[in-house]
């Protein structure tokens, strides 16, 4: 499945935040979304998930939805979004509550996506017992549930520590050389986006367009020891985003 | 708030700054912490009654001003012994909780109300606010008319009583459930009913719990009011009649109640936020 953001033009009392954006993501890509803060990221990705209606421009999905996906579009979020009163098997049951799924197959979902993210021995855990890395493997594992087409993530790494970071990072490239999902990936981190990204669209500060878009064809799975190579695009994006970032550091902001 | 900082300087390395040798960093943190004390409460109040009792038996404190604690004691004895205790008890126990857990539960479903729907919030939020503040005394005549002399008016009074700061600790819950959590509930496509079911109301429990302290609290208060009039038995009606004959030892006897009775009432409370929000630290 694909997702198309069509001409997206958005605005926050009076300021314009979104300009003329239009970016596709397609089957089994990883497109990373970088700029400064305060750029519209964010808002980008909500109204790419539908949480949010864009003044200009649209948002379509193309394709046939892959099927047993109960949420083709699904988020994972920068501060993990668990629920405190519910254990780990909890949260990601909530997911699927919904659904109509009789007990013992969503109990098998459970355990299957706990397995596949290493969370088995946690199944009883409440969120606050865990690390913040754990706490967001959770949400990972509670998105898998739903077996989402496109994934979401906005700044899934950045409230955790670096080393926590690295952890993750690589748990994501095995998830994807397995799985193969498609993701848009929002971060302020350029070595996340240069580790991840199949394509970075660099976007300009508010109000945000995109500046420039960089390919990356070398394999995910190979980039964890080809890091001087990366650590040559990941300086490329930066001096592409240097001037903006300094601009956007001086701007008084009142937009979330 | 205690403001104990220790204040140590120890007085052997106090000449060591001058001659530049080796000397302990000076320790700054104390204080501000407080520690749990557990007997201290019990012994505060053993203490007051001693002296208190001391004081009735030297004849410094009037007997005319304030019987003795074993007066009002040998008052609540006698209270007991005549069986009076349980009919009194009975009566103010049973008006305050159907005045109490129908108050509570109408506070719960307005909170609600307001807080998921602006209409309901443009329309209830400005009548709660107006009607909140008047003492539901006041209007005893009115329940008294409206709902007849016996239990209505009573229970009515304390319907009212607990119903508008329930209300408010609802609606002010839910406006503090975090919005991510929502947001989430909304990605995944959850129902409205879910979201609702649960989100929105576990997330806004620690609000109505601590607005059920308070509450409970005011039903107390307004027990003593509902029983002005038309009532023969409840702690209430016993502490007006000792009042209005004078009968402090009674009269002390029967307030002793009512505080033993909020002591539990807030013990219960504990052990319900205990049970419902075990997933706080």
């Amino acid at each position: 499945m694909q997702l198309l953001l069509r001409n997206i033009t958005h605005h926050y009392g009076g300021r314009t935040v979104l300009d003329d954006i239009s970016l596709t993501v397609d089957d089994g890509e990883i497109v990373c979304i970088v700029g400064p803060s305060g750029c519209g990221k964010s808002t980008l990705l909500r109204i790419a998930g539908g949480l949010e209606k864009p003044d200009a421009g649209e948002a379509l999905l193309s394709g046939p939805e892959p099927e047993g996906s109960l949420n083709p579009l699904t988020y994972i979020f920068q501060d993990f979004a668990l629920l405190p009163w519910r254990s780990v098997e909890g949260n990601v049951s909530l997911v699927l509550e919904d659904h109509g799924i009789a007990a013992a197959e969503r109990q098998a979902i459970i355990a299957d996506v706990l397995a596949r993210t290493s969370l088995s021995d946690f199944a009883k855990a409440l969120p606050r017992q865990l690390s913040g890395g754990m706490k967001q493997r959770v949400a990972i594992a509670r998105a898998l549930a739903v077996k989402p087409a496109i994934m979401l993530m906005d700044e899934p790494l950045s409230a955790l520590d670096s080393q926590t970071r690295e952890l993750l990072m690589d748990d994501l490239v095995a998830l994807w050389t397995r799985e193969r999902f498609s993701a848009c990936y929002v971060t302020h981190n350029l070595n996340e986006a240069v580790r991840l990204g199949r394509r970075i669209i660099v976007l300009s500060r508010r109000p945000g367009r995109i500046r420039d878009v960089v390919e990356i064809d070398m394999p995910l799975a190979e980039r964890a020891d080809r890091l001087a190579e990366l650590e040559t695009l990941q300086r490329r994006v930066w001096e592409i985003m240097r001037e903006e970032a300094r601009e956007a550091d001086r701007e008084i902001s009142d937009v979330a | 708030m205690s403001h104990d900082a220790t204040r140590d300087v120890p007085a052997s390395h106090a000449a060591a700054p001058e001659t530049g040798g080796q000397r302990p960093v000076p320790f700054r943190g104390g204080g501000f912490v407080h520690r749990s004390l557990g007997p201290v409460a019990p012994i505060v109040f053993l203490v007051i009654l001693a002296v208190w009792e001391l004081g009735s038996r030297s004849g410094f404190i009037s007997p005319i001003a304030l019987p003795a604690p074993s007066e009002a004691f040998g008052a609540l004895i006698d209270l007991f012994q005549t069986g009076m205790l349980w009919k009194h008890l009975g009566a103010s126990l049973y008006r305050l909780i159907v005045g109490w857990t129908l108050g509570s539960l109408l506070g719960i479903a307005v909170g609600l109300f307001i807080g998921l729907f602006s209409l309901a919030r443009a329309g209830l939020l400005p009548l709660v606010s107006a009607l909140f503040p008047i003492p539901k005394i006041a209007l005893l005549p009115l329940f008294i008319i409206w709902f007849g002399i016996g239990e209505g008016s009573k229970v009515a009074t304390i319907l009212f009583g607990t119903f508008f700061p329930t209300v408010i600790a609802t609606y002010g819950g839910v406006d503090n459930v975090d919005r991510t959590l929502i947001r989430m509930g909304q990605s995944f496509g959850m129902s409205w009913l879910s979201i609702v079911r649960k989100i929105i109301v576990p997330g806004a429990m620690p609000a109505i719990l601590s607005g059920f302290r308070i509450s409970a609290s005011i039903a107390i208060v307004l027990l003593v009011a509902a029983e002005m009039i038309g009532a023969e038995f409840g702690v209430g009606a016993y502490i007006l009649m000792a009042g209005a004959l004078f009968a402090l030892d009674q009269l002390i006897a029967g307030v002793a109640l009512l505080s033993v009775i909020g002591l539990i009432i807030a013990w219960l409370i504990g052990k319900l936020e205990k049970r419902l929000l075990s997933w706080r630290t």
